[in-house]
């Protein structure tokens, strides 16, 4: 009987009692969904546009981050640095649509994935060699990111908000309306949806999909790039991070590997999940469920909905 | 010349049907497995315990891996947890019973493996490809939290690792510090020959095309009366048996003690190259892919001493992993299919040389 107290009604007596908490708690679940969200969109645009789960969209975010604070380290002005980064993310899409993803047209998705997983290697080794492997600050101030706390008065308490994280749920918001304008109102967003539809088709009303292949590569490096920024400033820069790309797979799965707003809305809820499940039953189990609590929120919901939330639905015939 | 079939009738559907149908590979294969015994014997303390044991035991876990993977088309991330639960049921059992021989103890610790995995297994029904791939992380990720969060199963250590008792097999030491490589070496060679033998004639029998028949497709394969639940839950079972297996061996007769961490994801992502660069579906492929994953990093520090190099020890290491990365994709592009087409291609080769075909 006290167990199933324990469980089913004691973390509610706590969340009721103590309001300020819970806004708390769910403050920090959203904006580390938010996060994770970012990563798993660079891993749908990918997916959707060539069919690769591409397994390096984490490593992406760190070498993003290492190559834009390892630039103003050697005394690159910051804007500047900005820029080179984002020329080196395109040399990198570039790169990998001619080396990989060119020579392994047509192969089973699993060459493709492991493929990614030589890519992910090649990129630790790279950016470990030039930029070294110590852990380095984000360079916060010199891109104007705000620093510090805001307290607000809520509900009997104070709830405390970093700055940092307001301004990374909205340059997440920002980012994801450019892309769904990109996506829906450019010639080229119409070409990468067509290319998501269907390769063949594309094809055949004269679309490139080497071309096609290159620019999602280089959406998806901007997009680990705004990510590396972000979790670079709450935590610190090092290959450690790889660790959260690990988290972006079930957010991904949570949504459907093909949607956009499943992405988002998979990243919000495994945040605010797990969150939640570590603050209020971790002390149940002493602790650390944050590890795979993500991963079962997923395991759960695909068993109801084997293609995610938002995929499309899976049709299969003989 | 030597290799070909010319001569050899074959008078029995038995025989025809023959895992060596061919005379040339029962006497390679006796060769490999005489040169395999004597081993110990010419080979220095290095050579058995840091290359050929190691060796041997990823083999095993990637057989594992390959039922699943290659076999059954079931794509798993969570091999390295499914080793942890070979280990530390090995390591409860042998603290429960020590007097039972430990290799008895070690084959036993793969059916807490399998039965674990079976457990896993069971949304593969509904959940596939990376979806299922991403299913499977979650039980890597409990499997290994367990490890580190329930003290019973490491005896309530102060350091939270295994500790390796030292067993004894025929008056010998096989396990602890005081245990040969050699001794070690033959026991690890015995278990991974034996399962390997197994699964050998798993994979030509009737489960074997039953899997088969699931990974080509599993509606079709449902179609023709194949049960689908009994075959992939077999197939998580047996994958886990030999992924359990291989942990146990990993821990006791290779490592000596271990802490959570060598049951991490990277653990189980190296097993998956293996599994790949060898070959899906290849037995053989799978000890050619663990031969060329595990030897490849170590080969590479070896490199720059020979050419007098003195490089960092950091700048190699990161040399290293970029090297890896760079093989990995240059090599999916010249053979996807891994190393046991190359062998394959050889074979097929040597058989019609001098001619091209």
């Amino acid at each position: 009987m006290t167990i199933l107290y324990a469980i089913f009604v004691d973390p509610f007596v706590q969340m009721a009692g103590a309001p300020d908490l819970l806004v708390q708690a769910l403050w920090d679940g959203l904006v580390s969904g938010v996060l994770y969200a970012l990563i798993a969109l660079g891993f749908v645009l990918i997916f959707k546009a060539s069919g690769v789960f591409n397994f390096a969209q984490g490593i992406m975010v760190v070498f993003a981050a290492l190559t834009l604070v390892g630039l103003h380290e050697k005394g690159v002005p910051a804007f500047l640095a900005l820029a080179l980064t984002v020329a080196v993310m395109f040399v990198l899409a570039v790169g990998v649509e001619r080396v990989v993803l060119r020579p392994l047209v047509n192969q089973p998705d699993i060459i493709l994935f492991i493929a990614t997983f030589g890519l992910t290697y090649f990129l630790i080794g790279f950016g470990e060699l030039i930029f070294g492997g110590n852990p380095k600050a984000m360079i916060t101030d010199q891109l104007f990111l705000p620093r510090g706390v805001v307290d607000v008065p809520m509900l009997g308490g104070m709830v405390s908000f970093q700055k940092i994280d307001i301004a990374a749920a909205i340059i997440a918001s920002l980012m994801v309306a450019g892309l769904a304008v990109f996506f829906q109102n450019t010639r080229i967003g119409r070409a990468l949806r067509a290319v998501a539809d269907s390769h063949k088709a594309a094809l055949s009303v004269g679309i490139s999909l080497n071309q096609i292949w290159v620019i999602v590569w280089f959406a998806a490096g901007l997009v680990a790039l705004a990510a590396g920024i972000m979790w670079g400033a709450r935590s610190e820069v090092s290959f450690a991070l790889e660790i959260i790309a690990l988290k972006a797979l079930p957010v991904l799965v949570l949504g459907g590997l093909t949607s956009v707003p499943g992405a988002i809305i998979g990243g919000l809820i495994i945040g605010v999940g797990e969150k939640l499940g570590e603050f209020y039953w971790g002390p149940l189990v002493g602790g650390g469920i944050e590890s795979w609590l993500a991963y079962f929120i997923a395991l759960a919901v695909l068993l109801v909905r084997p293609q995610g939330l938002f995929g499309e639905k899976i049709i299969e015939r003989i | 010349m030597l290799y070909r079939e010319t001569g050899q009738f074959k008078t029995t559907y038995a025989a025809d049907m023959a895992v060596f149908p061919l005379r040339q590979d029962r006497i390679g294969l006796a060769v490999i497995l005489a040169a395999a015994l004597t081993l110990p014997f010419v080979a220095g303390e290095y050579m058995l315990s840091a290359v050929m044991i190691p060796l041997l035991i990823f083999a095993l876990a990637t057989i594992g891996l390959n039922l699943l993977v290659g076999y059954t088309g079931l794509l798993s991330l969570g091999t390295a947890g499914f080793m942890g639960v070979g280990a530390y049921a090995c390591y409860k059992l042998t603290t429960f019973f020590p007097d039972v021989n430990i290799v008895v103890w070690i084959l036993v610790s793969g059916f807490f493996s399998a039965g674990v995995g079976a457990l896993f297994g069971l949304p593969s029904l509904r959940i596939k490809g990376f979806y299922l791939a991403v299913a499977t992380l979650a039980a890597q990720f409990f499997l290994q939290w367990c490890f580190t969060r329930i003290p019973w199963l490491y005896n309530n250590n102060i350091s939270g690792a295994i500790e390796v008792p030292g067993r004894t097999l025929f008056g010998e030491f096989v396990t602890g510090p005081n245990a040969s490589a050699e001794m070690r070496y033959l026991v690890v060679l015995a278990v991974v020959a034996l399962l390997t033998w197994i699964a050998s004639n798993l994979v030509h029998g009737r489960i074997g095309r039953s899997w088969m028949a699931v990974r080509d497709m599993d509606i079709a394969a449902e179609l023709i009366g194949i049960r689908l639940l009994p075959t992939k839950l077999l197939a998580f079972a047996v994958s886990s048996f030999y992924c359990g297996v291989a942990g146990a061996l990993m821990v006791f007769l290779w490592y000596g003690s271990a802490e959570p961490e060598v049951f991490s994801i990277n653990q189980s992502f190296l097993i998956l190259f293996m599994v790949i660069i060898g070959g899906l579906g290849s037995l053989i492929g799978s000890f050619f892919g663990a031969a060329l994953i595990y030897v490849l990093p170590i080969a590479l520090k070896a490199v720059p001493p020979l050419f007098g190099l003195s490089i960092a020890a950091a700048t190699v290491e990161h040399m290293t992993f970029m090297i890896v990365g760079a093989l990995i994709i240059g090599f999916l592009i010249a053979e996807p299919h891994g190393l046991a087409r190359l062998w394959q291609t050889g074979k097929q080769k040597l058989r019609t040389w001098p001619f091209p075909y």
